[in-house]
């Protein structure tokens, strides 16, 4: 970086001759240090994954959870500095629940995301602030269901509503990812932190904009790629931590939930596998077919 | 509902507007309105008629207000306050529908209208249905009494004139009607009210909300009702 | 308190005369719900062993017209408790509001913690204390079913006052007064409480609500009953009261003298 030193990346309101803001590209490098984080949209759901590095041994395992529920039906898991992560959630609740407060109904992951990615933005503007130290994956579930308004009572006609369009938009899977630029997309699979590139490469190989992988697919390629972005760190010790939000008649209903324990440690094992199998490949294949069948039941 | 001071509490029987409640000389909707589900939406029907006391202060009254391209309600109690209300609730479904890039469904624009109703239940009186029609839902009515609870409802009748029809509607009330049905569902029913209710009178107009969009209905009294019909 | 809602929070007649509107000003301060507009009416409740059973009848009623036919006033609060509602309908779905935002707070973090009945019940009674102390009350009463800290079976109501009472069976409105004393004839002693099954106590409550029907005029046929007990809440909205008496009527002619 040739423009560091010449007094272009201190502050945040000053942009550079060539028309970069550096303390948002120092926040990226915050961000690149970070575990990598991960979110696949399914068919039937979004996985969020994490991989949280332990920095002591003393640190209770199990606590202190990277993932977020925000509302009921949407989580967040960030890559980058913890403490602006933790404000980043907070922010989103707050947001989420002066929705329901206005519109007395969960609101939609394209809106929150859109809401985060402006605060996000505002933190790009002032010197008197820096931007935040996060990149964040926000996935979650718009209902497919005919929604009721908060508190309302009674119902409408026992047939159901007349008039309604077969095929019209009715919900489903959402996957947003926000950088401290406060730039944010929509995903079919979204990687960030330490190992995003290994992490990418292999999101890629899912061919997910087909919309055919199931969401216990996902949780088992999530598991497999957190561990193979973390090949390159392997000096650290980390927990994965999973998350996931399923469809109304899937597994959590429509909420964002833990991945329950069971299921984590089979993804965790066929993970482990897969990566040995790499280098003996005729196991794996084996392994993999008894797994999967175990997961669908 | 007892507004800025003086005056008690609903009549003996409940139902009626509480006079003293509107401030004085206040227009008055003595009100027949309704919205029903038929097979492909809904059906908005009200009659005309708005006093000042005894005095017509408009017989030709449109009580039917559009807040949304699909989504619209029918007033009744106070004309400021519900036109208020209305107007309050169109200019957030508008915002609504610019910042998410999606028309609002009938449940937001019942959300908003009940906000509204509920918290300034003391200065208002409104008694509000709302029916909107939107692709994904389908076609939903909401009704928003006095207090500001909100009802979600198979069809709905309110105003003063809606308590000499509750017998009518209960008894030739059915699911999934054709959009013909529902019309004279609807022309029938407020013929009644019309009759029956002193503050109820003038002319019927309806609006019916499909995929097709908002289509507006008009029966006049010196021809029974018969027509002319679709308007628009 | 009795069991007309727009009754209750005022000073009772009989004691202190009618209120004289004359002492409010017709300019002045911000005045508030002297009134509640859609109401529902009774609520009962009992203890049995291992459990509690609630009930209330599906009616909002606009003074004597019996305007909303659907209404479902019993409110499940995650898996731990039921709340029961009688009074003002749009109060009862601003709380209903308040317990989801709660709930959706709980479940923020997952150490499974949650709010059993009597947390809620002393949090509702604060929120109904809180409101009428600024003059601004939520016309309810309410009765919370569920479990204490002990998983021992937690019954207890809270009026609009924010005053709280707790019993082994209670009932709001006119089962005040027509409910409790069939419940207390049912199950005298904490002994008979003790030992009732899940089945005795519904019916008993199917029942009080049949002598609710006959008697209380802003009554439903149709109602709703649940049950909290360690299975979990298993809730019914749409009964209907069976097992009516009306054929005696044949019996009665005239309203004395009269034989024919």
């Amino acid at each position: 970086m040739t423009s560091i030193g010449t007094g272009y990346d201190l502050s945040n309101s000053v942009f550079s001759p060539d028309g970069r803001n550096f303390q948002v590209e120092y926040a990226v490098k915050a961000v690149e240090n970070g575990g990598t984080a991960i979110g696949i949209r399914c068919k039937d759901g979004v996985v969020l994954a994490v991989e949280k590095i332990i920095t002591s041994k003393l640190l209770k395992p199990g606590a202190n959870k990277r993932t977020a529920t925000v509302d009921r039906h949407i989580g967040i898991v960030s890559a980058g500095l913890v403490p602006d992560g933790r404000h980043f959630v907070s922010r989103a609740r707050d947001e989420a629940s002066s929705w329901r407060s206005v519109y007395k109904g969960p609101i939609p992951v394209s809106a929150l995301s859109n809401r985060l990615g402006s605060y996000v933005q505002a933190y790009t503007l002032y010197s008197s602030v820096r931007p935040f130290g996060v990149t964040a994956i926000v996935g979650g579930w718009d209902s497919e269901a005919e929604l009721a308004v908060d508190g309302q009572v009674g119902s409408g006609p026992e047939s159901g509503s007349g008039g309604k369009i077969q095929g019209a938009k009715t919900g489903g899977p959402g996957l947003y990812m926000i950088e401290p630029s406060g730039l944010y997309w929509g995903y079919y699979g979204a990687a960030t932190g330490k190992g995003r590139q290994a992490a990418k490469a292999e999101l890629e190989k899912l061919d997910l904009n087909s919309g055919n992988l199931s969401l216990l697919e996902g949780v088992k390629e999530a598991a497999r790629i957190i561990y193979v972005a973390h090949e390159d760190s392997k000096d650290k010790d980390f927990e994965l931590e999973m998350t996931w939000i399923s469809s109304l008649d899937g597994p959590t209903k429509g909420r964002h939930e833990e991945v329950p324990k069971g299921l984590l440690e089979e993804a965790e094992r066929a993970a482990k596998r897969a990566l040995e199998g790499e280098d003996e490949e005729e196991d794996a294949t084996k392994g993999d077919a008894n797994d999967s069948e175990r997961m669908e039941e | 509902m007892v507004g800025h001071g003086m005056t008690g509490m609903l009549g003996e029987d409940g139902i009626h507007v509480d006079m003293n409640h509107l401030k004085s000389g206040e227009v008055n909707l003595g009100t027949s309105i309704m919205a029903i589900n038929f097979k492909d939406g809904v059906i908005l029907g009200a009659d005309s008629r708005t006093t000042t006391g005894a005095y017509i202060a408009n017989r030709v009254t449109d009580k039917l207000t559009q807040v949304h391209d699909t989504i619209w309600c029918c007033r009744s109690g106070s004309a400021a306050d519900t036109q208020a209300v209305a107007d309050i609730v169109s200019y957030h479904l508008n915002m609504y529908s610019i910042v998410n890039n999606e028309a609002p469904s009938t449940q937001v624009a019942a959300a908003l209208f009940q906000e509204l109703c509920y918290e300034n239940k003391d200065m208002l009186s409104a008694g509000i249905i709302i029916a909107g029609y939107d692709p994904k839902h389908g076609g939903q009515v909401y009704s928003i009494p006095l207090g500001g609870s909100l009802h979600k409802q198979p069809y709905s009748i309110g105003g003063s004139g809606s308590t000499y029809i509750y017998g009518y509607c209960d008894n030739h009330w059915k699911e999934g009607m054709t959009e013909e049905e529902g019309v004279e569902f609807v022309r029938g029913a407020l013929q009644e009210a019309i009759k029956w209710d002193g503050s109820s009178g003038g002319v019927i107009r309806m609006v019916v909300l499909t995929a097709k969009g908002a289509q507006r209905h008009l029966y006049l009294p010196d021809t029974a009702y018969s027509g002319p019909g679709i308007t628009n | 308190m009795n069991h007309f809602p727009e009754a209750w929070g005022r000073p009772r007649d009989d004691i202190y005369g009618p209120y004289n509107p004359s002492y409010l000003q017709t300019t002045g301060p911000k005045t508030h719900t002297q009134s509640p507009a859609v109401t529902g009416t009774s609520v009962v409740a009992v203890k049995f062993n291992g459990g509690v059973a609630i009930a209330a009848d599906n009616l909002a009623s606009y003074g004597s017209l019996a305007r909303f036919t659907d209404v479902k006033r019993l409110r499940k609060f995650g898996e731990s408790a039921v709340i029961g509602f009688s009074g003002d309908v749009s109060d009862m779905q601003h709380i209903d509001r308040l317990l989801e935002s709660i709930d959706i707070r709980e479940n923020y973090s997952t150490h499974g913690n949650t709010m059993n009945a009597k947390n809620l019940h002393t949090y509702l009674s604060k929120v109904l204390y809180k409101r009428r102390s600024e003059f601004n009350p939520l016309w309810n009463h309410i009765l919370v079913a569920g479990f204490d800290e002990n998983k021992k079976p937690f019954l207890s109501s809270a009026d609009l006052l924010g005053t709280t009472f707790s019993a082994p069976h209670l009932a709001t409105g006119f089962g005040a007064h027509l409910a409790v004393p069939i419940l207390r004839r049912l199950f005298p002693d904490e002994e008979s409480i003790e030992t009732a099954s899940k089945e005795q106590a519904v019916a008993a409550l199917r029942e009080c609500l049949k002598v609710l029907w006959y008697r209380d005029a802003r009554s439903l046929d149709k109602y709703s009953i649940a049950v909290i007990s360690e299975a979990g809440i298993e809730i019914e909205e749409d009964q209907q009261i069976e097992a009516q008496s009306w054929a005696f009527a044949e019996a009665i002619k005239g309203y004395g003298a009269q034989v024919n």
